[in-house]
């Protein structure tokens, strides 16, 4: 019976994002025993999102461990703990909350490796929802991509599919410096097909290649996170006019796979990028800036162009909220200008 | 009999005649040990502290006493690269001859009362912590003259020096609190009866993140020792003007705590000794407040008269020297004799002399390395420097 069930082609696998960050812990937690979880609800609630779901019952309390509501008190204790060679994950309940914890992430964690002249690690990953969500308003909405980007000695990745998810987990946990996981609570409940590779428990996806979604020849869009979907959406729409876009799923923030973007524009001569984050000092205005530096340059037929959340406090009215966050319109609109369509 | 004088004379006409002072010592006859008196501790939330009588043999009191000359030279002679400006930037020193803390005692007296497989973390004021923890006057000096034979490379200064089970060295003020009670998360969680030291100020102790440490710490049972070295000021703020209670050793509130006199090695020893062993027996985590005084500014730019007066300064200084008190105690119960004890300053002076001239002679690191360790074990990339031009190799 053993022998015809590996014979027959496994289907593949519907699993949502929160299903998927869940899967790589358990995977990572049972590989390597200095892997722990520490956070606010982790353990008994099973995540305030339900993403550490059946964790605590599976490993109990000495590795997923409830905290107070202390964020710098408990991410600097996390930081000690990886200095001391365990391998916690930390998690913010929200990004927004790391801001009472950033010195934490920072000072002690990002740039220790570097100061210590190579002696002191910090194998540490910092994971939690990101960006905006559904009327949550303004101090729980904030995008922390650029803040965490701009920092040497840091990794920074931003999952969108449920295989992104995954895959950048094992390799965050894996990994020996400190990586913040940027994730999105929007996404959490949305299904993906996980390829049969992502099933393998030594499934990683590498930290700073980006993912090419959709091939194209008139337009790169480049993107992280939620708004790849609405770019891919963006793409069918535009396809049936005769566009074809392609879409780049940046995966990793920082190290940023700019070669990836490069190339694909000396391909296309056009350039847009999408983000949920604000526009002032954002990602966007990174890929532009290295853009303008790189070979593409001479391949841009026009500006590259930002798409981004509009550059207000988050706003909580339903229309307001709508129109503060980049939509598939905003995407297709900005993709014709560029065109000059 | 002519020799025997000659001898004695050419000791006592200061030259430091190692054959001569050999003969003087050996046929004197040391005690191995004695027993010494400390004051007691002030108790928060314990029955009982550490014991109030000591014994210290001579082996460990002329390491003591070598250890304690070792990081006041150091730090002395670190006073005197910086005034040189060939050390830049800050300089937190702990001695206690210039206008600085004499914390001489506490480190050593920490060192003491714990094992190597033990853990320690500090704040900036670190030079000391990074000798008694292991680390040679030698890297020390280099680091502070940002040398490539400095501890860290050149690549951290005077605040960022890490050796095997010391954490450095931490900028920012209180931060270090929590990072020391995860290293103690890390202890129980490896089962090995480890403990660690977590060092702070009297300035920090008004820190909140130190509050959150003190509540996981206990919440969790951890083996971390609290440890604030009050020195009586935060940079230019007295005590008083800081803080609504200077109980320091009662901040910890649900945690018990003992106030020990941190100019005294032996009483630190105890006190260290007495709070390790707490912690290892399971019971949570305890804090130790040691009184030292400042006698300087809090760094090389504070002359420290500004918010005090002279006669403070002279007054403690000539009442509570830790190396003074050592010696005496030594010399008086026939521990040491005066000239053995000289004979290690002299040793000292020259370890001092020699690790200087190493840290001013050694090259700055190479500027290729500008790069270097960004990321631990990843494979090599470019770092992007001043323009787009300009990239530095990283290596981990």
């Amino acid at each position: 019976m053993a022998v015809v069930a590996v014979l027959v082609r496994r289907p593949l696998e519907q699993v949502t994002v929160r299903e998927a960050i869940n899967q790589g812990m358990d995977e990572e937690l049972e590989r390597d025993e200095k892997v722990f979880l520490l956070g606010e609800e982790v353990a008994q609630y099973d995540g305030a999102y339900k993403v550490s779901r059946g964790l605590w019952k599976k490993y109990g309390d000495k590795r997923i461990i409830d905290t107070p509501i202390s964020e710098m008190g408990f991410a600097g204790i996390a930081v000690g703990a990886a200095m001391a060679g365990l391998r916690p994950i930390c998690e913010f309940m929200t990004f927004n909350f790391s801001m009472q914890a950033i010195d934490q992430v920072i000072n002690s964690a990002a740039k220790t490796y570097y100061m210590s002249g190579g002696l002191q690690s910090v194998p540490i990953v910092f994971r939690g929802p990101n960006g905006a969500s559904a009327g949550v308003a303004a101090q729980h909405s904030q995008c922390f991509a650029a803040w965490y980007g701009h920092c040497p000695g840091l990794k920074v990745v931003s999952p969108w599919s449920s295989e992104d998810a995954k895959g950048l987990i094992k390799s965050a946990i894996r990994d020996n410096n400190p990586v913040v996981m940027l994730e999105n609570e929007l996404m959490y409940g949305v299904p993906f097909e996980l390829p049969s590779e992502a099933q393998s428990k030594d499934f990683l996806i590498p930290i700073g290649k980006a993912k090419i979604e959709r091939q194209g020849t008139h337009v790169t869009i480049v993107a992280h996170s939620r708004p790849v979907g609405h770019c891919l959406e963006a793409a069918t729409v535009l396809s049936k006019e005769g566009i074809e876009c392609e879409v780049i799923n940046l995966r990793t923030i920082r190290p940023m796979d700019i070669e990836t973007i490069e190339a694909s524009v000396m391909k296309t001569n056009h350039l847009v990028t999408v983000e949920g984050g604000w526009p002032q000092f954002g990602v966007g205005a990174e890929i532009c800036a290295r853009i303008m530096e790189g070979p593409a340059f001479n391949f841009l037929d026009a500006p590259a162009v930002r798409v981004t959340g509009a550059d207000v406090p988050m706003p909580y009215a339903k229309i307001l909220e709508d129109n503060s966050v980049p939509q598939v319109k905003d995407i297709i609109f900005a993709i014709k200008k560029t065109l000059n369509i | 009999m002519r020799k025997m004088l000659a001898a004695v004379s050419r000791v006592l006409s200061g030259v430091a005649q190692k054959p001569a002072s050999r003969v003087l010592v050996a046929s004197r006859h040391f005690a191995n040990d004695a027993t010494f008196e400390i004051k007691k501790c002030d108790l928060h939330r314990l029955e009982e502290g550490p014991p109030v009588t000591t014994v210290l043999t001579r082996e460990d009191g002329l390491k003591y006493y070598r250890m304690m000359q070792t990081v006041r030279r150091m730090e002395l002679k670190a006073d005197q690269l910086y005034k040189q400006k060939i050390i830049r930037g800050f300089c937190h020193l702990c001695d206690g001859q210039t206008l600085l803390p004499m914390q001489e005692a506490c480190c050593v007296g920490l060192e003491a009362g714990i094992n190597p497989t033990d853990h320690l973390i500090t704040a900036y004021r670190a030079h000391g912590f990074t000798f008694t923890r292991g680390l040679s006057v030698r890297e020390i000096l280099a680091e502070l003259t940002g040398r490539r034979g400095g501890c860290a490379k050149g690549k951290g200064g005077s605040m960022h020096m890490y050796a095997k089970n010391f954490y450095g060295g931490n900028g920012i003020v209180g931060a270090q609190v929590p990072l020391g009670a995860g290293i103690a998360l890390a202890c129980k969680y490896n089962g090995k009866d480890e403990v660690c030291l977590t060092l702070y100020g009297d300035g920090a102790a008004n820190q909140g993140q130190i509050f959150e440490a003190y509540n996981m710490a206990a919440l969790w049972k951890l083996p971390c020792i609290f440890i604030c070295e009050n020195n009586r000021y935060g940079m230019g703020t007295s005590v008083e003007r800081a803080a609504a209670s200077t109980d320091y050793y009662k901040r910890g509130d649900f945690i018990p705590g003992l106030r020990v006199d941190g100019m005294d090695i032996l009483c630190v020893r105890e006190a260290t000794k007495f709070a390790a062993a707490y912690c290892r027996s399971g019971k949570g985590p305890i804090l130790m407040e040691l009184q030292t005084y400042r006698y300087h500014g809090h760094s090389m730019s504070d002359p420290g008269v500004s918010y005090r007066t002279r006669e403070e300064i002279q007054e403690v200084r000539s009442k509570s020297d830790p190396i003074m008190l050592l010696k005496d105690r030594m010399v008086n119960s026939n521990l040491a004799s005066v000239e053995e004890l000289k004979e290690i300053d002299v040793e000292v002076r020259k370890e001092i002399e020699d690790a200087a001239q190493f840290a001013t002679a050694d090259p700055e690191p190479p500027l290729e390395e500008l790069g270097y360790h960004i990321y631990c074990n990843d494979p090599p990339f470019e770092v992007r420097g001043a323009n787009q031009w300009i990239k530095f190799k990283s290596i981990s």
